[in-house]
């Protein structure tokens, strides 16, 4: 069975503030997902599915329980920031089997005010892994990705200016959003002067760290038809981990090299045929690492693809994150999956900020990536069209 | 630098009791498994490669080359963030794997990928060491 065309993107939301004191979570969630229906031009009580990551409560327990929520279809799965993107693959493959209409799926989380629970979500025991790695000052996520960052450029000859070229098209987007956290232009200079946290990653290699949050409705094809507002046409997906291979890791490769292929395959269409792509973008290298193994370039090549303005939008070849991404816009929750399907319905239904706007663009890719490139991550790609795509 | 890294203490979970003590003797050990042979990584009692349930420990040689580094210059983790800049690596151990680590007795900034390495035992005091990793000069080449 193919999900191709069996479901669509109703609603978006995503939610405007960076900064939340003075909310809870479930707030939050509650608030983007009145947001999205809103969009779609739904309510709550249409609503028969439900998606969450790990971190929302019990489950979609809690969640379900505070918006008061009727359903007959659930799904937590926790990826990391990849989570959202798996949603909505997910959410598209109940429709397709008939197992609910209107899928809700709601991210939300408030790094920038709250203190973070050590991405263990307090469910009790230390993960494996963690026990071996947990001792030697690994400092956040920027470690790992540090990690794989030195080796790509070891085995590739990638560069430092290489990878600020993307904090550069980023912000390039950013200026022209409203809501961005960074709204600055950034040169490759800026980059490369802004303070060294892990090498070869610098402070503006990494991504904004933002409260907030998102949401988005995955609709069936009849309900789609019913409603005034432009959707989105889910046409493929694909998902994978990539895990630390029993210690035989190659941090030069990502979990993409599995789910891109899977998400073209069954949506039907060729790398010639994307119009937009939001590439996950918790650092610089993430998105020269995914570009490569997405298949937009060959492998070691990623550095020098993103060079002349390859990410530009309106005009280069393969425009990206045009909200200005994680890197400048927006990570809310320190997860950027459900941010990169958001842009890439807006630039679909045509309603990215027309500065950055994609000329008819009719086919987009969103990839999410979760967990650690430099361990062991989860990786899911979308593929969207246009309604009649 | 270096050496004054913290030693935090690892927490024990079942299946890694004997590994632990082990560092506190100085010595490495991997987990093999007894079916298809290939040395685990991190130790557990079940073989990732072939699914097997039949695995025991035996001592690495201890020595390795860096497969990856990182300078660490800004931290919040609690001991480390007083000890910057300081080095997390994988190093490749001569058995296979790649072991998250830090590399110790050497400047930060003459840490090279390829660069061999050998053990060292840095002493909790609660019946454990960590693992860490120094240049080897008895190695030659490397690069």
């Amino acid at each position: 069975m193919s999900i191709r065309g069996k479901a669509f993107i109703a609603g978006i939301y995503e939610h405007p503030l960076r900064e939340i004191p003075d909310r809870s979570n479930s707030q939050i969630h509650a608030e983007v997902a009145a947001g999205a229906l809103a969009d779609a031009g739904l309510s709550f009580s249409d609503v028969d599915a439900y998606f969450c990551d790990g971190s929302a409560g019990f489950g979609p327990l809690s969640n379900a329980d505070y918006m008061g929520l009727r359903l007959t279809h659930i799904d937590s799965t926790e990826t990391g920031g990849s989570s959202y993107v798996v949603h909505v693959g997910h959410a598209a493959e109940a429709i397709a089997a008939g197992k609910c209409q209107v899928a809700l799926v709601t991210l939300a989380g408030r790094p920038r005010s709250a203190a973070m629970g050590g991405g263990r979500g307090g469910f009790g025991d230390p993960t494996p892994d963690a026990l071996f790695e947990g001792l030697w000052g690994m400092s956040g996520a920027v470690t790992g990705y540090a990690l794989a960052a030195t080796r790509h450029m070891h085995e590739f000859g990638t560069t430092s200016e290489q990878m600020a070229e993307v904090k550069v098209a980023a912000s390039l987007h950013a200026q022209h959003n409203p809501n961005a956290f960074l709204r600055e232009p950034f040169t490759v200079e800026q980059v490369l002067d802004s303070p060294m946290i892990c090498s070869p990653l610098h402070r503006d290699d990494c991504c904004v760290v933002t409260d907030g949050g998102g949401a988005v409705v995955v609709v069936s094809p009849e309900v789609a038809r019913g409603l005034n507002r432009t959707s989105a046409k889910v046409l493929g997906h694909g998902e994978a981990i990539k895990h630390a291979e029993n210690g035989r890791l190659d941090l030069t490769y990502t979990g993409a090299v599995v789910s891109g292929p899977r998400a073209f395959e069954e949506a039907g269409v060729s790398h010639a045929d994307i119009d937009y792509v939001s590439i996950y973008d918790s650092f610089t290298i993430t998105v020269i690492e995914t570009l490569e193994d997405l298949g937009f370039c060959e492998k070691g090549t990623g550095g020098r693809f993103v060079l002349d303005g390859t990410l530009v939008a309106p005009n280069g070849r393969l425009p990206f994150n045009t909200d200005g991404g994680g890197l400048c816009n927006n990570h809310p929750a320190n997860r950027g999956g459900m941010t990169k399907v958001i842009e890439a319905v807006r630039q679909l239904r045509g309603e990215a900020h027309p500065a950055v706007q994609v000329p008819n663009c009719t086919i987009a890719l969103a990839h999410g990536t979760g967990g650690s490139i430099g361990a062991r991550m989860g990786s899911s790609t979308l593929i969207m069209g246009t309604e009649d795509a | 630098m270096s050496s004054t890294l913290p030693t935090p203490v690892p927490a024990v979970s079942p299946g890694t009791e004997e590994f632990w003590a082990a560092t506190a003797e100085g010595k490495l050990l991997l987990r093999r498994c007894d079916d298809c042979g290939t040395p685990i990584w991190y130790p557990r009692p079940f073989c990732p490669a072939c699914g097997s349930l039949n695995t025991s420990w035996f001592e690495a040689s201890g020595r390795g080359t860096v497969y990856t580094f990182t300078v660490v210059h800004r931290s919040g983790v609690p001991g480390y963030r007083d000890a910057l800049p300081y080095v997390v690596a994988y190093v490749e151990l001569d058995e296979g794997p790649r072991v998250m680590t830090n590399i110790v007795d050497c400047e930060p900034d003459q840490v090279k990928v390829g660069m061999p390495v050998r053990v060292v035992f840095q002493d909790t005091g609660k019946g454990s060491a960590l693992y860490r990793f120094q240049p080897d000069p008895s190695a030659g080449g490397g690069g």
